[in-house]
């Protein structure tokens, strides 16, 4: 699967995609890969702040439970219900229908200091590289 | 297959399955008192005719039916359970005949002190003891278990710091760390920060001393951690911390590798638990309820939760309710009063000597194991191994074969799986804990079967990956059972 080039990315496997106002977050095509059969999702509160790498919910797959990691400082203003009863979705389209949470932005700038998609794939690269070893 | 071979068991429904009207299991004698309406006593409310789905069996059908069950089972009186970081060591017998005493077993926790001295006595001695194996000053024995242990203490850092002005933010925790470490954190109240590993495998010094700030409650670190590498530079850890009025908590769930060898208060740790169910021989999970003592230094004392036993005029014992800085209760009573007579038991049964060569046997079978396998399993880690060994699956990876799937052939060589996918900073984890109870006649078994499957997976990977093949059930469809769990027996409606 591609990482589309309008989104931004984090170390930890989020992604971020601004719309207008708001920006919707969710996990990557390589986390979900990598967690592999999704189970359960706990997810925050509309209204619920955050601030950047502040965990905002937890992800848990047959294998491991993770926590999710806010990528910027931001309100929560909308949250993906459909979720809760299907979280296979998150293995079937991460970047797309699998969208976490929508959230208001405290401070755009903070984009700028997350990935690129090219970034992302590289990094991605070379971790897995490492635990070749 | 040495171990292993299939043997005839009989199926077995539920037991709601084998009800049928008007059977019964019991017999009342003749009543001899007035018989009492209890519509007229509770209230008409409060009474039902029938339970709906309430089995009706007789004694011998209840008898079979989980007779038949336990012949499915698996347990550390069958086998060899390397279940790493769980440490399911034997439990003697003999610890269920002390707690079987008539005295020790019919005590009622309302009983006032006077008339149970005999019972703090033991709590006294239990406590005495594992101050003396841990190094610390204090202790309480209510924590129910391992993951209780932590909260507890937890709670205590946050009272301390709180006493002192300002109960800060953080806890660090490393990467390697049990998966209950940040869960306890986040209940306390506080933000995880994690820690990454050197590539030792252990804590980087470098990377806690800038992460060490003002703002940081304590650490949390398991030692040795979950790669079974002892944290050389413990000493120096707590130091860092101390510099910038920061707690060490340590996860004592790898006790077993120390016991006897080296004491966590000497160290320099402010405040850890113990799992009495591993360490200590006591019966684990579903076995019978835990037991996670919390172990500090004097600093901490006076926020231990209450009761706490104290010696009073002319030695009697007794347990003081009211204590102005504790934190409170954290279990009923005084814990787990029948596990806590257990571990007394075991160690008392081992003596100073026969702990420490526990510890010595534990590490050694470990490393007999790691040995053994280690030119066919992948070892990420290369540390030296304390009481248990952390391989990768990388080798098999190639094959198709993960570490899920190795653990499930290793039920057809008739032992139970070792822990899977964890820790996390190994890529598909084989954790394997074979602990001081083995013989080196199973550990040649176990590492034979290992040995066999890590062949099957390079030469023949289909038996492998379809594994179990002679158990009861074949391979479960977790991921429906994780999503759509059926919880409970529904009665079938009526045609």
């Amino acid at each position: 699967m591609s990482y589309p080039p309008n989104y931004r990315y984090t170390r930890e496997h989020e992604w971020i995609r601004l719309e207008n106002d708001t920006a919707a977050v969710g996990i990557t095509d390589h986390a979900q890969e990598q967690l592999g059969d999704i189970v359960y999702l706990e997810l925050p509160k509309v209204g619920d702040r955050f601030s950047a790498t502040q965990p905002l919910g937890t992800v848990e797959s047959v294998k491991a439970v993770s926590d999710i990691y806010s990528p910027v400082t931001c309100e929560v203003v909308d949250v993906n219900a459909e979720l809760a009863a299907h979280p296979e979705l998150l293995n079937q389209d991460p970047h797309g229908a699998a969208w976490l949470v929508k959230v208001r932005l405290a401070d755009r700038a903070q984009l700028d200091g997350l990935l690129s998609a090219e970034q992302y794939e590289a990094y991605i690269a070379e971790e897995a590289v490492k635990s070749d070893k | 297959m040495k171990k292993a071979r299939p043997h005839v068991n009989q199926n077995e429904g539920l037991i709601f399955e084998h009800s049928s009207p008007g059977k019964r299991a019991w017999q009342l004698p003749p009543l001899d008192v007035p018989e009492v309406d209890p519509a007229a006593a509770l209230g008409g409310d409060h009474i039902r005719e029938s339970i709906g789905g309430f089995p009706e069996v007789s004694e011998v059908e209840v008898v079979r039916h989980f007779t038949r069950l336990s012949t499915w089972n698996y347990g550390v009186d069958t086998g060899l359970y390397p279940l790493g970081s769980c440490t399911m060591k034997y439990n003697p017998k003999v610890n269920e005949v002390v707690a079987r005493l008539e005295g020790i077993a019919g005590v009622h926790p309302y009983q006032p002190d006077a008339l149970a001295q005999g019972c703090l006595k033991i709590l006294r001695l239990l406590s005495g003891c594992l101050l003396e194996i841990t190094g610390m000053e204090a202790i309480t024995l209510q924590p129910a278990a391992g993951a209780h242990g932590e909260l507890t203490g937890i709670l205590l850092v946050r009272a301390y710091l709180e006493s002192r002005g300002n109960p800060r933010r953080k806890i660090l925790i490393p990467d390697s760390a049990h998966g209950t470490n940040p869960a306890t954190a986040a209940i306390a109240g506080y933000q995880v920060e994690n820690i990454r590993s050197n590539a030792l495998g252990t804590v980087d010094l470098d990377v806690l001393r800038r992460a060490v700030t003002e703002e940081v409650a304590a650490l949390m670190i398991t030692n040795p951690n979950t790669l079974g590498i002892f944290e050389e530079n413990i000493g120096a850890i707590a130091e860092i911390l101390h510099a910038r009025g920061a707690q060490l908590y340590m996860d004592g769930a790898n006790m077993n590798a120390l016991v006897g060898m080296v004491r966590p208060g000497d160290a320099g740790v402010d405040v850890m638990h113990l799992n009495l169910h591993k360490t200590f021989s006591t019966p684990h999970g579903g076995g019978g309820p835990g037991a996670g003592p919390v172990g500090v230094k004097k600093h901490l004392e006076p926020f231990l939760p209450v009761p706490v036993l104290e010696k009073g005029a002319g030695g009697r014992l007794r347990l003081i309710h009211h204590r102005p800085q504790a934190i409170g209760r954290v279990r009923a009573f005084t814990g787990n009063f029948g596990v806590l007579v257990r571990a007394l038991a075991y160690i008392l049964a081992c003596g100073g000597n026969g702990l420490k060569a526990a510890t010595q046997d534990a590490v050694l079978n470990a490393n007999y194991i790691r040995k053994g396998l280690e030119d066919v399993y992948d070892l990420p880690y290369k540390q030296p191994s304390l009481h248990e060994c952390v391989f990768s699956d990388r080798l098999q990876a190639g094959h198709g074969v993960r570490t899920g799937d190795i653990a499930k052939r290793l039920i057809d060589y008739g032992f139970h799986p070792y822990t899977v996918s964890f820790p996390l900073i190994v890529h598909g984890a084989l954790m394997i804990e074979p602990t001081e109870s083995e013989s080196k006649e199973e550990l040649d078994l176990f590492i034979e079967a290992m040995r066999e499957i890590a062949r099957e997976a390079e030469q023949e990977p289909q038996t492998v990956l379809a594994a179990p093949h002679t158990t009861r059930v074949g391979r479960l469809d977790e991921v429906t059972a994780a999503r759509r769990p059926i919880l409970r027996w529904q009665e079938p409606i009526a045609e």
